[in-house]
Parts: structure tokens; sequence; C-alpha cells
């Protein structure tokens, strides 16, 4: 590779921040509010003024624009303002790249990544409002949704269990696996006060018990819904440590998607994946590190059964070892021999499209987690597995500059 | 039985104005399963698309094919995902990949209970599905466990 082609050690997030995290509707400030609390806590955790931030990247049509944000902020000059195609989660990881990008070309020096989320405001993943039912007893629909909805599979859940079925079918995946991923993710927003299932643990009767949504997922398969914002700060890899936090370097970003795997109704060539082969590829070769260097895992869920293709894809196990390795025993931090979602993730701490899970990676390379891993210096993090496209980012500590 | 999977209610699909999918549509109506293939390159191509992926032909033809394949997945679901479902659930929705070509796929619903077990790889038949009295008029197309 180019060396001077590539984000490697070319940004650092300085600074982390987050709202109070709802469950959906329960807000008390609307949208764009969340979003400016997250911004000034991510700033004032880098020791940053907001007046010097000069750029903003988001993604997944996230509806607080720059500009307004830029203008509400006092920004002195606006150099950078980004947005990664694509919906869903698939681009968290994607829009910092697209922060890192700017910073290593010059395009800016000091950018806000961020995701705010009022579900009570608009709702996602519900057919309802998208669907046209607000205005109609019956809406009509064309495109793309025209081929699952009138077979009533209408929100993510149903389209998304096809994908998990199929996936689960060619590896021989048993629903434990599945099942390891949820009760990791609860057991450790335990000891996490920021989660919404803090104080609210899992067992194993528990998720056995609970309803199903759509086959294979049970409830606690399945993402929450949230309110709240979550927001880093990137700058520099050379100014990083100007600023009062350890520095997160970044390692790698990649975002895309393999050949045609948004081909409608469902006929991708590859079906039964999360989208990351190329991805990964891409993300190693550029972090210069191996899957078995990676310490700790944050990987997003919208259901537990991407989050089982999105590891495999990484390479942090074989096919054929999912069961093996997908144990709460070998997904809890600390000693877990790969901690998963160590802040609870989408399914237990707060579903913030991934930008939960982006700090909580850094927080781990600080050292800062609620379920501190004892050794980190490489931190994956996932986004958005299953949707097109998708982005996966390393972040390395001090060690690896 | 209903004559239809699910009662009246479910959003309709209609032709887009200008979508490439609607001969496919259309051909529903007819009791007709029509897949796009390259006139030029002779590819399969699914979902619908102006141009093809493969040769960059914006001639592609409209193949009527049997209505036959096998179930590549499927899901039961048990949470209604709108309200007019809430009576309905559990039903079975199947991804069914046809016989005359590789990665065309197509979703429906496996007729019969909710209840009954679909197995990956099994043979399965198309059903056209009539909503005649649906304004506008539409169909669908459903599958059955095949002979």
């Amino acid at each position: 590779m180019d060396a001077r082609r590539t984000l490697r050690h070319r940004a650092a997030i300085v600074g982390v921040g987050e709202t109070a995290y709802y469950k959906r509707g329960q807000s008390p400030d609307l949208e764009f509010v969340l979003a400016l609390k997250a911004i000034l806590a991510a700033c004032a955790d880098a020791g940053v003024s907001p007046h010097d931030i000069d750029g903003f990247s988001s993604y997944a049509d996230d509806r607080n624009d720059a500009v307004r944000l830029a203008t509400a902020l006092g920004v002195k000059e606006l150099r950078f303002a980004s947005m990664q195609w694509g919906g869903g989660g698939g681009g968290c990881a994607g829009a910092i790249a697209n922060a890192t990008a700017a910073i290593a070309s010059g395009q800016a020096e000091c950018v806000v990544v961020f995701r705010a989320l009022s579900q009570g405001q608009v709702r996602y993943g519900q057919g309802g409002a998208a669907l046209g039912y607000s205005t109609q007893a019956a809406p009509e629909i064309t495109g793309e949704m025209a081929f699952p909805v009138p077979y009533g599979a209408i929100s993510p859940a149903q389209r998304f269990a096809l994908k998990a079925r199929r996936f689960m079918h060619d590896h021989g995946v048993h629903q434990e696996a599945l099942r390891a991923i949820s009760l990791a993710a609860y057991a450790h927003a335990q000891k996490n006060p920021r989660a919404i299932m803090y104080g609210k643990p899992l067992d194993t009767a528990k998720y056995d018990s609970s309803r199903w949504i759509a086959e294979p997922f049970h409830l606690f398969d399945s993402c929450m819904e949230n309110d709240g914002a979550a927001a880093v700060v990137l700058v520099a890899a050379e100014r990083a440590r100007e600023f009062a936090q350890a520095p997160a370097y970044l390692l790698a970003a990649a975002a895309g998607s393999d050949h045609r795997h948004a081909a409608p109704s469902h006929s991708a060539p590859d079906y039964a994946t999360a989208n990351y082969k190329s991805v990964s590829r891409r993300l190693f070769a550029m972090g210069g590190v191996s899957p078995a260097d990676v310490n700790v895992v944050q990987a997003y869920e919208n259901f537990t059964g991407g989050v089982a293709m999105a590891l495999m894809e990484h390479g942090l196990f074989a096919p054929e070892e999912i069961n093996s390795v997908l144990t709460v025993e070998n997904l809890t931090a600390p000693f877990g021999c790969l901690p998963l979602n160590t802040s609870g993730g989408h399914l237990a701490e707060c579903y913030m499209h991934g930008m939960n899970l982006v700090i909580e990676a850094a927080r781990q390379i600080r050292g800062q987690s609620c379920n501190q891993v004892p050794v980190v210096d490489v931190a994956l993090m996932i986004s958005g597995p299953m949707v097109a496209p998708v982005s996966s980012l390393l972040l390395g500590s001090e060690a690896t500059r | 039985m209903n004559s239809t999977y699910f009662s009246d209610g479910l959003p309709t699909p209609v032709p887009d104005k200008q979508g490439p999918a609607t001969p496919f549509w259309q051909g529903l109506v007819l009791n007709t399963l029509r897949i796009q293939r390259c006139r030029r390159c002779q590819s399969w191509q699914w979902g619908p698309e102006y141009i093809c992926s493969n040769c960059h032909s914006f001639e592609l033809d409209w193949i009527e094919v049997e209505p036959k394949g096998r179930i590549y997945s499927w899901t039961r679901v048990w949470q209604a995902p709108q309200p007019v479902l809430a009576t309905a659930t559990p039903y079975v929705v199947v991804l069914v990949e046809l016989d005359v070509a590789p990665n065309v796929r197509l979703i429906g619903n496996l007729l019969g209970s909710g209840t009954q077990d679909a197995q990956v790889g099994a043979a399965v038949a198309g059903v056209f599905e009539h909503h005649a009295a649906s304004h506008p008029p539409y169909s669908l197309l459903q599958w059955r466990p095949a002979d």
C-alpha cells in the first residue's frame, strides 16, 4: 500500500461525550438539543473550545444539519461538513473515516463526529410513518419495499431474520450462540450506570422464555429504541497529546459493500453475510494488524444474528468455531477471550446507531471502561451489520505508534 | 381459509410510474412470473434495474418463467410489525430462490398454518393471489409445498 494513501495514525479521538440515554420518547430535549449537549460534552472531555470545531461528520441522514450546529455553537470557521450515505448505522465508522480523511488532507483541524436520535420525534425501523399509514388506511408502496411489505416482512426484524436464518443454516449456528451475545451485553450493562438496562440483569431462563419477534430473534436478540446523542472529537494524530485525555489513534477505518449485496428482494449473490468481507480485508490491511491483535470488540447490534456474522467476517474466528467461541464466558470482560460490547452495546446500554460503541472503544483504549479489559492496544468497532454500505474502525493506543 | 393470506389493510404494491419493476407487477395480475434477462449477455438479473449489471446493456427483456423454486430462508413472525397484522400472527415469510436462475429470489408467504415447519431447501410452487377488489387491484405470488 502507498504509505501516503492511508488513514493510519493520521487522526485520533481526543474527546468523547454523550447525553443521558433515554427509552424511546422519554427525552425531555428535542433531538437538536441532544446533539448540542453531546458535542459540548465531547469538547469538554477533550479540553477543546466548541468555537474551534471546524468540521462535522455524520451518517444515516442525521437530521441535525452541520451548518445549523456550527451557527448555534458559534464555530469560528466551518471548513468541512460530510454525510456518509446509507441508512441504519452502517455509516458510523465511515463518518469517522471521512473526518480522518478531512484532517489528513488538510481540509479541517478539529472534526466532530456525532449522532443524535429522538425516536419520540421520528421513529426508526417502524414501517408506520414511512409506509404512509399516518395519512391513508392502506397506503400504496413502490420500489424495493414493494417486494417484502405485502407479505408482512415490514420492519428490520422480519427482513434481517431471513438473512440470519440462512446464515445459521449454512454454518450450523445454534440459538445459544445468539443468546450468548445478548447475555454478555446485559452482564456488561450491570456495571455501566449510563446503560438503559443498568440494574436489569438478563439470565438464560429469561432469554429463553422471552417472546419471539421473528424467528430466530427473541425480544432480547433485538436492539432497543432510544433517545439521546453521542459525539467524538478528532484532531490530527501529531497534535493528539496536547489534549486532556489519552488519545485513541485511528489505526484504520473502511466502509463499503460487497458485490451487489443490496440487490433487491434479497438477491445478493453472497446472501448470508453481514457485508464485511471486503471491508474487513481493507480494514486490517490499513491497520497493519491482524484479527488476533484485537483486544476488545464493539459490534453493532441491530440483531444478534448480524453480530455473529460480523465477528466471523472480521476473522475473529473460523466458521466452524462459531458455537464454541460465542459463549458468555468468552464474550465477557475482563477475562473472556473475545470481550464484546463492553458498555452493554445496543442491546443494553443504548441504541445510538453505533456512536456509543465508538465511545466505548475509545474508553477501552484509555482504560476508562466500566468493564475494562486489562490490556487494550487495539480496539475494533463494527458498524451496522447486514446493511449497505457498512463500515468498521480500528483504534489503537499510544503503544501502536 | 381466506382467499388471501392476509386480510386487506397492508400497503398496496403499485407499479412505479417510472420504476423498472412495472412488468413484474403487471405480470402477476396475468398469472405470469416475469424476470429480467439481458438480451445481449443473457444474464438473469434481479431485482429489476434499467441496466444489465454484467455487460451494461440497457436492452433487458422480461422472460416468463415457471414459478418454482426452493426455500432459501424463512422466518416465523410472532410480533406483528403493523396493527393490521395483529390477528395474523404467527405467519411464515419465505425467501424462495427460483429454479430457473441463481440468485433470483422472491419473498412470499408459505401458505397454510403459520405454525407449520419450513425447511431450507424444500421445493415450493407459486400460487398467484389476486386482490381484485383492491384499489388499484394487484396480485401477489405466494408459495405452497411442491409435490
